[in-house]
C-alpha cells in the first residue's frame, strides 16, 4: 500500500477535543464531522485537506478522549495518512479500525515541512520525502494491522472473516 | 508477573504474558455511553452478525447529555434504548436510573477485581481502583467486541507509583494524582500500565482510588491499577453481580520504572491551563480570579467529594460573581448526599445542584464558559475549549480546593485558607 500527498504539519500533543470539538459529537454523519476537522486549532483545515493530504504531527497525536469521531473527521476531510513521532493509544487504534492509515516514525516531525511531497509505503514502513529527496524510516505495522487497513477497517475485515458464518 | 500481566494472561488463557506481546483476550464486560454507543451499534449492524456475543456482559449508559438537550441527543438516547430492546440487554442505565458511566460500572457491581473490561470512553481505566484491567477503546472496536467478545491488546509494561506516608489535612488523592501527572507528563505513560502501591494506599477509600486510576489516561496510560485488599473486598461484597477471581502482583513482579512519592510532604496541587500536566502547587497561582467552580465528574463527583466540599461550605456563602455547579456522579450519590444534608448545604451556600450527568465536565449541554472566563474544576481535563469557549481557562484541582476557591472568589490554597 503506497500513499502519496502533500504534507500538512501540526505540533505536539494535538488532542481530540481540538480535532473535533465536542459540540459536534452528536452528529453521526462523517461528511458533517469532516467540515469541522481540526477546527479547534485551524479553522481552515477542511479547505486545506480537500483533495487529499498527509498529516504530519509531533508527539502524542490524538491524546484525550476516546472519540472515534476524531479519526473519522480527518479521514473524510481528506487526510490519507497520519504520520507522527508517536500517537496516543486510543486514537491510534481508532484510526486503524476505521481504516485511516497511521504510521509512527520517531523524528518525522523534524524531517518534513509544510507542503513537502511525501510517499508512504505502509508495507515497508518507509516514507519518501520527494521535496527534500530523503527517505525516512517508520515503525513497520504488524501484518494483522496491515490486513485491517487493506480491508479498509475492522468492520469490513470482520465481515470477511466472520460475517454470515454465525447466525 | 504484576497485576496487569496476570489479568491479561488469565483472560487470554495463558500461563504467562510479557510486555510487548500481542494477546487476544476475552473481555468480561463491555460498556458504551450515548456518545460512543450509537456509532458502535451502527458499526455492529454492518458486521452482519445478528446477535451480540453475550447480552449479559454489555452495559449501556446514558450520561453525557441527560436529560436530552437537543433532538439529536434524544435520538442518540433512543438508538441506545432500541438496541437494548433488540438484543435483550438488561443493563441499560437510562435517564434518571444511573449517572456517569464510570461511577455506575463500579457502584453497580459491573466492574470487579481481576476483570478485563473495555469501555468506549477514555476514562474506563477508573475501574483499576478495584484491581480490574480496564481500558478505553473506540466505537468501531467496540462493535467488534459486541460481535466476538474478544479484542487484541499489546501487553503493556508497567510504571509503578510508590506512595508512602499520610495525607495532610485538606490534601487528597486528587492532589496525589495531579502531582504524579506533573512528574510523568501528558504522554509519559503512553501504551503503559500504571500501578499504585505503597503504605498510603491502605488509607485511601475506593472513591479516592477511583480518582487515582481515573486520571492515569491523562498520562497516556492504557490502564491504572491498584491491587485489591480488604477495602476492595468489603466494597464489592454487596455489589458484585457475578463471581470474580481477584489477582494481585507477585512480590517479584517487574516494572519499567518506579516513581516514589512522599505523601507526608504533598501540598495541594493544581493543573493550570491548558494541559493536565501543567501542574503546580496551588499556592503558586493563589489569587487567580474565578467565574465558575465545578464539583462533579467521574474523577470527583462521589459522596466523599461532596462531603468534603459540604463541610467547607456549611453555613457560608459562595463569593459574589462566582457560580458553583455541583453534579453528583450518580443517582445513588445524589440520594445519599440528599439524605446526609449536603445538597441543602450547597443550595443554601448559593450553589446550583444538577442531576447526575457528564454535563459541565466536557462542555456538553450545560455549564459552559464564556470567552475569557476562568473555571476551577474537580474534573480531569483542561484542554482548550473543553468546557465551552476556546478562550476560557480551566484549572483542575481537588474538591477541597474547588470549594475553598468558590468561597474566596479566587483560587486559594485550602490548607492556608481554611485554617486561618
Ligand atoms: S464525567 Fe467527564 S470525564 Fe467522566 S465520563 Fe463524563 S465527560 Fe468523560
Amino acid at each position: 500500500m503506497k500513499i502519496s500527498g502533500k504534507a500538512v504539519i501540526f505540533g505536539d500533543d494535538v488532542n481530540t477535543d481540538v480535532i473535533i470539538p465536542s459540540k459536534y459529537l452528536t452528529s453521526l454523519d462523517p461528511e458533517e464531522l469532516a467540515k469541522h476537522a481540526m477546527e479547534g486549532i485551524d479553522p481552515n483545515f477542511a479547505e486545506k485537506a480537500k483533495g487529499g493530504i498527509i498529516l504530519v504531527a509531533g508527539k502524542n497525536f490524538g491524546c484525550g478522549s476516546s472519540r472515534e469521531q476524531a479519526p473519522i473527521a480527518l479521514k473524510y476531510a481528506g487526510v490519507k495518512c497520519v504520520l507522527a513521532d508517536f500517537f496516543a493509544r486510543i486514537f491510534y487504534r481508532n484510526a486503524i479500525n476505521i481504516g485511516l492509515p497511521v504510521l509512527e516514525s520517531p523524528g518525522v516531525s523534524k524531517e518534513v515541512d509544510e507542503g513537502d511531497m511525501l510517499t508512504v509505503d505502509l508495507e515497508e514502513g518507509k516514507i519518501v520525502n520527494a521535496t527534500k529527496n530523503k527517505v525516512i524510516d517508520a515503525l513497520r505495522l504488524p501484518d494483522f494491522i496491515l490486513e485491517i487497513l487493506k480491508d479498509e477497517g475492522l468492520i469490513n475485515h470482520l465481515k470477511k472473516k466472520i460475517g454470515g458464518k454465525r447466525s | 508477573m504484576n497485576i496487569a500481566e496476570k489479568i491479561l494472561a488469565r483472560a487470554s488463557g495463558r500461563e504467562e504474558v510479557k510486555p510487548g506481546e500481542i494477546v487476544q483476550p476475552k473481555v468480561d464486560m463491555a460498556m458504551v455511553n450515548e456518545i460512543t454507543g450509537p456509532l458502535a451499534i451502527q458499526a455492529f449492524k454492518k458486521i452482519g452478525v445478528p446477535k451480540v456475543w453475550d447480552n449479559s456482559r454489555i452495559v449501556l449508559i446514558q450520561d453525557h447529555q441527560v436529560p436530552a438537550d437537543t433532538v439529536k441527543s434524544a435520538e442518540l438516547h433512543r438508538i441506545m434504548r432500541q438496541f437494548a430492546e433488540e438484543q435483550e440487554i438488561k443493563f441499560l442505565y437510562d435517564v434518571g436510573l444511573g449517572g456517569v458511566c464510570h461511577q455506575i460500572m463500579v457502584e453497580k457491581g459491573h466492574a470487579l477485581p481481576g476483570d478485563l473490561i473495555v469501555g468506549a470512553d477514555s476514562h474506563t481505566c477508573t475501574y483499576g481502583a478495584l484491581g480490574a484491567f480496564a481500558t478505553g477503546i473506540g466505537s468501531t472496536e467496540m462493535a467488534a467486541v459486541f460481535a466476538t467478545g474478544e479484542i487484541w491488546l499489546r501487553v503493556p509494561s508497567t510504571i509503578r507509583i510508590n506512595a508512602t506516608g499520610s495525607f495532610k489535612k485538606h490534601v487528597t488523592p486528587k492532589d496525589l494524582i495531579l502531582y504524579v501527572i506533573g512528574k510523568i507528563g501528558a504522554a509519559g505513560a503512553t501504551y503503559k500500565a500504571v500501578e499504585f502501591m505503597g503504605s498510603t494506599l491502605s488509607q485511601i477509600s475506593i472513591s479516592g482510588r477511583m480518582t487515582l486510576c481515573n486520571m492515569t489516561v491523562e498520562m497516556g496510560a492504557k490502564t491504572g491499577l491498584i491491587n485489591p485488599d480488604e477495602e476492595t473486598f468489603n466494597y464489592v461484597k454487596s455489589r458484585a453481580r457475578r463471581p470474580f477471581r481477584a489477582l494481585k502482583s507477585d512480590p517479584d513482579a517487574k516494572y519499567e520504572k518506579t516513581l516514589e512519592v512522599d505523601v507526608d510532604r504533598l501540598e495541594p496541587q493544581i493543573a493550570c491551563p491548558h494541559s493536565v500536566d501543567n501542574v503546580k502547587p496551588v499556592k503558586s497561582v493563589e489569587g487567580t480570579e474565578i467565574n465558575q467552580a465545578f464539583l462533579g465528574s467521574c474523577t470527583n463527583g462521589r459522596l466523599e467529594d461532596l462531603k468534603a466540599a459540604a463541610e467547607i461550605l456549611k453555613g457560608k456563602k459562595i463569593s459574589r460573581g462566582v457560580r458553583m455547579i455541583v453534579t453528583p456522579a450518580s443517582q445513588e450519590v445524589y440520594l445519599q448526599a440528599l439524605k446526609n444534608g449536603f445538597l441543602e448545604i450547597f443550595v443554601k451556600a448559593g450553589a446550583l445542584v444538577t442531576n447526575p450527568t457528564c454535563g459541565a465536565c466536557f462542555g456538553g449541554h450545560m455549564g459552559l464558559l464564556a470567552p475569557g472566563e476562568v473555571c476551577v474544576s474537580s474534573s480531569n481535563r483542561n484542554f482548550v475549549g473543553r468546557m465551552g469557549s476556546p478562550e476560557a481557562e480551566i484549572y483542575l484541582a481537588s474538591p477541597v480546593t474547588v470549594a475553598a476557591s468558590a468561597l474566596a472568589g479566587k483560587i486559594v490554597d485550602p490548607v492556608a485558607y481554611l485554617e486561618e
